[in-house]
């Protein structure tokens, strides 16, 4: 069994009108059915364009944002069920890591108190033991002990996302959601980060939902990658599959966006393109949401009949009417979508 | 998008690479006592506040100066050979050796007066800031917090607070309990009923804005309840706003009281207070300007330095003011 399941997760924001008595006009539907599987000790890496929701699975998984439908099972234990001291009790178990460093560390706290407080708040342990743990948190992660009476903001972005993960760890929890840890951090410093993440998932036995727009961070760091789309899920597979074989119009578009770092291929390489924006959540189009901008768009079932995740290899789905025709060649893009690279 | 480093110190802008265990480390920690490390650095951090205030001069002598006018006023009220309800017999005489703020025209010596004004203003200035904030801060922590139900109900009372005219409150309260509630305890508590309403305007805004940071959110991830929250995350980040606030409040609650004063519910005659003087000597501005100025000059060295020490608190308690750290 996965320790983490997630069945037809939902989360809706209302957009309210109305001074004095507020009614709801109507939902931005920032999560629109969602199914996923994390087994233990794995990395499932989730992707997608800004908006498409993918944060905020992650914020809903750890009841941070209310979830209008669904259900979250961790551990075979319902999550959504869970109130008050058992919800925190749970909380112990699954951490996150936040984006920004420095806005997700208080700045009237000093490092010592940033980490001492997920172990006050459980009363995990007290006094010299306390001291010890923070101590020793500091090491796991890299930092020299001394950081403990200095404040955030007397450190570097990296250092501040190594504070980050020695809290979320400090309650040595199963399942960690990192919300695009590196994407804060300059470059040289994002391969330190995803290193010291995956040291510690081999160290702890830790398993991470790694939320991130970045293709290349999250092949390096997850077994298996979820593409999200507008809210829902349109094709998982093992990451190396997926880099090699995407069947999602969607991911082939994405993957076509990462330059070849060799000029002659990259010349000569075609590039899909996506044309136009990213359809309004609050509204989104019917039958397949990705037909508007679909490069193999048909003329029949894609804009009327909602495709289902097929599983079309083992552990490959796809959110696709027609991935078996596109990934055979039978349909090729149409002209508006596809550029020559060197054009484009 | 991604924030840099906003508060970029020289120490800190390389790459990790060269992250060397107390290779940048400017505090005064001691490096060989390791079993202790942790209490030893909790109590640096209230020597490191301590140290900001020191380090802040403007805010260190106008603490000198409060505590001096404060003592000054309640050593010298009793030293000075006329007591504030004395007639002297010398009427609405100009400062002289005797008299070094001259006399009114009844005959009290003005010094003595405004040794007692003074007594008597930062007594209930104190308390209205006091009793001010909290409440303030309490009304509006709650509102910004919670949010919903309980922030418009509270809002809307603080409305009504802010628009019924506080005069008008001031004179109904004259007459109803008149001057037998005299007295400074009273004064401070009608005031503060009045001041505490922007304080929780202040406070709900900052709090509104505070609840939705990500390390709010952070810490709501690890299971921390809302009390800790507020008390450990909200309110802390809030403390310049809240100081800020309380020393506007000294100033209004001095200058108020003579208000309260001349309506009949202020302090009372003989008895009397820096407002009361200052409104007794407006009319006397031009003739015999010392009724007015010597309590006006008091009134603004209690306002100015008020404010300056709530400037060296506020600088104190933020760990990001670098600037003093030696």
């Amino acid at each position: 069994m996965s320790l983490v399941e997630v069945r037809g997760l939902k989360v809706h924001f209302p957009i309210r009108a109305g001074v004095i008595f507020e009614r709801t006009v109507g939902a931005v539907r920032a999560v629109d059915g969602v199914d996923l599987d994390i087994d233990r000790g794995t990395t499932l890496g989730l992707v997608g364009e800004s908006g498409c929701g993918k944060s905020t699975v992650g914020r809903a998984l750890l009841r941070l944002e209310p979830a209008t439908a669904g259900s979250v099972f961790f551990d075979g234990e319902d999550v959504f069920a869970k109130t008050g001291e058992e919800l925190r009790r749970l909380r112990r178990r699954m951490q996150m890591v936040f984006q920004d460093p420095l806005s997700s560390l208080d700045p009237r706290q000093s490092i010592g108190s940033i980490l001492a407080e997920p172990l006050r708040t459980h009363d995990v342990v007290a006094g010299p033991a306390l001291d010890a743990r923070v101590r020793e948190l500091l090491d796991v992660v890299g930092l020299p002990t001394n950081a403990v009476s200095r404040f955030p903001h007397e450190f570097s972005g990296g250092q501040r996302q190594r504070v980050g993960i020695a809290r979320a760890i400090a309650l040595s929890p199963d399942l960690i959601i990192a919300d695009e840890p590196v994407s804060a951090l300059d470059v040289s410093i994002q391969a330190q980060v995803v290193n010291l993440l995956e040291e510690l998932q081999q160290r702890l036995n830790l398993t991470y939902l790694v939320i991130a727009h970045d293709l290349a961070v999250v092949r390096h760091i997850s077994e298996t990658i979820a593409v999200m789309y507008l809210g829902v899920i349109v094709e998982v597979a093992p990451s190396d599959t997926l880099y090699d074989e995407p069947l999602h119009p969607y991911t082939i578009a994405l993957l076509s966006a990462i330059p070849i770092p060799d000029p002659e291929v990259e010349d000569r390489r075609e590039r899909l393109l996506l044309v136009g924006d990213l359809p309004s959540p609050a509204n989104p189009p019917g039958g397949c949401r990705f037909h508007t901008r679909c490069p193999f768009r048909q003329p029949t079932r894609c804009h009327d009949e909602v495709p289902a995740l097929r599983e079309l290899r083992p552990g490959h789905q796809v959110f696709c009417h027609w991935a078996e025709e596109v990934a055979a060649g039978q349909i090729t893009p149409t002209y508006a979508g596809s550029v020559p690279a060197a054009e484009a | 998008m991604a924030s840099g480093p906003t508060t970029g110190t020289s120490t800190t802008g390389g790459p990790d690479l060269v992250e060397t265990p107390g290779g940048a480390q400017p505090g005064p920690k001691p490096a060989g006592v390791v079993e202790r490390e942790f209490t030893v650095a909790v109590r640096s951090q209230r020597q490191m506040i301590l140290r900001r205030f020191l380090n802040h001069r403007l805010a260190v002598a106008s603490l000198i100066i409060f505590i001096a006018l404060l003592m000054g006023s309640l050593i010298g009220g009793r030293l000075w050979h006329y007591g504030f309800a004395d007639r002297t017999g010398d009427y609405s005489q100009p400062p002289s050796l005797k008299h070094p703020m001259g006399t009114d025209d009844i005959g009290h010596d003005v010094m003595a007066l405004v040794f007692r004004g003074a007594q008597k203003s930062v007594q209930i200035a104190l308390l209205v800031a006091l009793l001010s904030t909290t409440i303030g801060t309490l009304v509006g922590a709650v509102a910004g917090f919670y949010r919903g139900r309980a922030d418009a109900l509270l809002m809307r009372f603080v409305d009504l607070v802010l628009t019924v005219p506080s005069l008008a409150i001031l004179a109904v309260l004259a007459s109803v309990v008149g001057s037998k509630a005299g007295g400074w305890f009273f004064v401070a508590i009608v005031l503060a009923g009045i001041t505490w309403a922007p304080i929780s305007r202040v406070v709900r805004g900052v709090f509104l804005s505070l609840r939705e940071k990500e390390y709010v959110e952070a810490a709501r991830a690890l299971g921390a309840n809302d009390r800790r929250i507020i008390f450990r995350h909200l309110l802390p980040n809030a403390l310049g706003a809240i100081i800020v606030n309380a020393t506007i409040v000294v100033a209004v609650a001095i200058l108020t009281e003579t208000a309260l004063s001349y309506l009949g519910v202020g302090v009372q005659r003989p008895d009397t207070s820096l407002g009361l003087l200052i409104s007794d000597g407006q009319g006397a501005a031009q003739t015999r300007p010392w009724l007015f100025y010597f309590p006006g000059l008091v009134i603004i060295l209690i306002a100015l330095t008020v404010n300056f020490i709530g400037d060296g608190l506020r600088d104190a308690f933020d760990p990001t003011q670098t600037r003093v750290r030696a």
